[in-house]
């Protein structure tokens, strides 16, 4: 057949999936409408496995370069509409916060208790170093951020946190957002690097946390500081942990990919680490919420936020251990 | 199978074929469910420094207006300053490929698109994560890893697009069919190879976008075929190109091959 015959007799086919795209494009109303001029092929898919016909039959026949052309993007504008992904249902959200997320925690324990102590154990040395040593604090900061930091927590202040007028909770609260998930993000994206970066932030920010607290602790501050910092700290240490253990699961991916190729190693790692990431994010929004306008309230007393604090480790570790263990299918399959 | 790109060359099937063989060709074919091959062009480092420049430029002017606009609203607007500084740089991009399939208005500047490897649409998750990598690409300074990453690549995927599995490629636009020149149609002559057959067509079909000298030039190189140089060769050549299309006056009988 010739090519020209071939345009002729399958054009008006053409012609229709191009107005269905375009249709489709300018309203998704136009269905209830339902005028003349709307496709009239009830079956997509089989007008989409037609056109993919032609293609294949077009190319093998070495019809001309803008023929094939104009067949390809017709068929990828087709590819591109049929196989896009459903959006995400309410109730898969629900699913995720109330099971999900402490699932696939638990799927990456090794990771999550690996970054645990990746933090935790650099905090213990320099918390129990500095308080014990006042000259420690002075090999990670310079003496002026020591004063800034004091002058923070001074029981002779007003205001707890960092300095400031009761007004400017919301200001605050930007900055928390933008400098703590900011943090967490770079936290698991440098986890591509072999796992490298990871390790290199979880320490940092450990030798840090653990300066201040020995050091404000040996100053004798404990009166301010641990109420302003347990409340939010349940949800932010936490969930700097969580970002710390989904870019160590990037990195494992690279250096130890199994059976995999790297390639796929790593997309599978991306795959779960995304799982842990959305719930990172929620808890740091909420833990920018409670720093900038509970933890430094002041009307509230030193023991309700203590309280309430208490509470909020206890909540988020009874989350992560117990949510979503009734018919999880992890947990199903390892009972096999 | 065999393939080959529409504007590289005169002689299509030899041109793709060298291409696909050292590697330089930036053709990137997957097969769809429905046993085809589907292809697309994926886009280098260059046309996406550039969108990301345009990108950068809109962020940054945003950014500047807001800041202009709440000075008045004190520490309350630096606070909604932040904020929005926070969800530009980390989702800007995702919401514009996510609500329009998958381009910036960078990347929509130079007709790029990112899409997953098998050329659909791109989800949340895979937006999100390759634009939260953008933070490793960037290290150490200036995109680094992220250029090394896509040189080294096959298809210039950085190192957010290989964990969320996506490519950028060419979005392209629609091919306009072009008026082929307005010669009666004349049979060919005995024992025109196949691949004379495709050049000929395909200079017939691209009359409109070569220069009149490169078209006679082309012809002449064939004059022991047609018996003809200048003018009457290129004319002789569109008919037999137009012939071997399908066209058919009067005179012809259509055959069926």
């Amino acid at each position: 057949m010739k090519q020209r015959e071939f345009e002729q007799r399958h054009e008006p086919l053409w012609q229709q999936l191009d107005n269905w795209l375009a249709g489709y494009q300018k309203s998704v109303a136009r269905k209830a409408d339902a005028p003349e001029g709307a496709p009239v092929f009830d079956d997509i898919p089989a007008a989409y496995r037609c056109l993919c016909q032609h293609l294949a039959v077009a190319k093998e026949r070495q019809y001309t370069g803008n023929l094939v052309a104009r067949l390809n993007l017709l068929v990828m504008a087709c590819h591109q509409r049929i196989y896009q992904q459903g959006s995400v249902s309410r109730n898969r959200w629900l699913d995720y916060l109330f099971a999900g997320f402490p699932r696939a925690l638990r799927a990456q324990s090794r990771f999550v208790w690996l970054a645990c102590a990746l933090f935790l154990a650099p905090a213990l040395v320099m918390g129990l170093g500095s308080y014990w040593n006042d000259a420690l604090i002075y090999a990670v900061m310079s003496p002026e951020q020591v004063v800034q930091i004091e002058s923070m927590y001074d029981p002779g202040n007003r205001v707890l946190g960092r300095e400031r007028g009761s007004d400017s909770d919301l200001m605050m609260f930007g900055f928390y957002i933008k400098n703590n998930i900011g943090i967490a993000f770079q936290m698991f994206a440098s986890g591509i690097l072999f796992g490298l970066g990871s390790i290199f932030f979880l320490l940092f920010n450990g030798v840090f946390l653990g300066a201040i607290f020995g050091h404000i602790t040996r100053v004798g501050f404990v009166s301010t500081f641990y109420p302003f910092v347990i409340g939010h700290g349940a949800f932010e240490l936490t969930a700097i942990v969580f970002a710390g253990a989904a870019g160590l699961r990037l990195g494992h991916a690279l250096v130890s990919p199994g059976n995999l190729s790297r390639r796929h190693a790593l997309r599978e790692a991306g795959h779960d680490a995304m799982k842990i990431m959305y719930g990172t994010f929620l808890m740091l929004v909420i833990a920018a919420f409670l720093e900038a306008f509970w933890s430094s309230s002041t009307e509230v007393s030193i023991a309700v936020k203590l309280a309430v604090g208490g509470c909020f480790w206890l909540l988020v570790i009874a989350y992560c251990c117990f949510a979503g263990r009734r018919d999880d299918p992890a947990a199903l399959e390892g009972g096999r | 199978m065999q393939n080959f790109s529409a504007p590289s060359a005169s002689s299509p099937g030899h041109s793709a074929d060298v291409a696909d063989d050292t590697g330089l060709d930036t053709l990137y074919e997957i097969e769809t469910p429905e046993g085809i091959d589907l292809t697309a062009h994926v886009a280098g480092p260059v046309p996406r420094i550039l969108a990301y420049s345009v990108d950068l430029f809109y962020r940054t002017l945003i950014l500047i207006a807001l800041g202009i606009a709440l000075t008045f609203a004190g520490k309350t607007g630096v606070g909604v300053w932040l904020l929005a500084s926070f969800l530009l740089e980390w989702f800007y991009p995702v919401v514009f490929e996510i609500f329009r399939g998958g381009q910036t208005p960078g990347k929509r500047a130079f007709g790029l698109a990112v899409v997953n490897d098998n050329l659909t649409p791109v989800g949340w998750g895979a937006s999100i994560m390759r634009n939260l990598l953008r933070f490793a690409d960037f290290l150490p300074f200036g995109y680094c890893a992220g250029m090394l990453s896509m040189t080294l690549s096959g298809c210039f995927q950085r190192l957010g697009d290989y964990a969320a599995g996506t490519i950028v490629i060419y979005r392209e636009q629609g091919v306009h069919a072009t008026a082929l020149p307005d010669v009666a149609p004349a049979p060919p002559p005995r024992g025109l190879s196949l691949a004379d057959q495709q050049a000929i067509v395909s200079l017939t079909e691209r009359s409109g976008v070569l220069s009149q000298a490169r078209q006679q030039e082309l012809a002449d190189l064939i004059q022991p075929v047609t018996g003809k140089s200048g003018e009457p060769g290129l004319r002789q050549l569109f008919a037999i190109g137009h012939w071997l299309l399908g066209a058919r006056d009067g005179k012809h009988k259509a055959d069926t091959p």
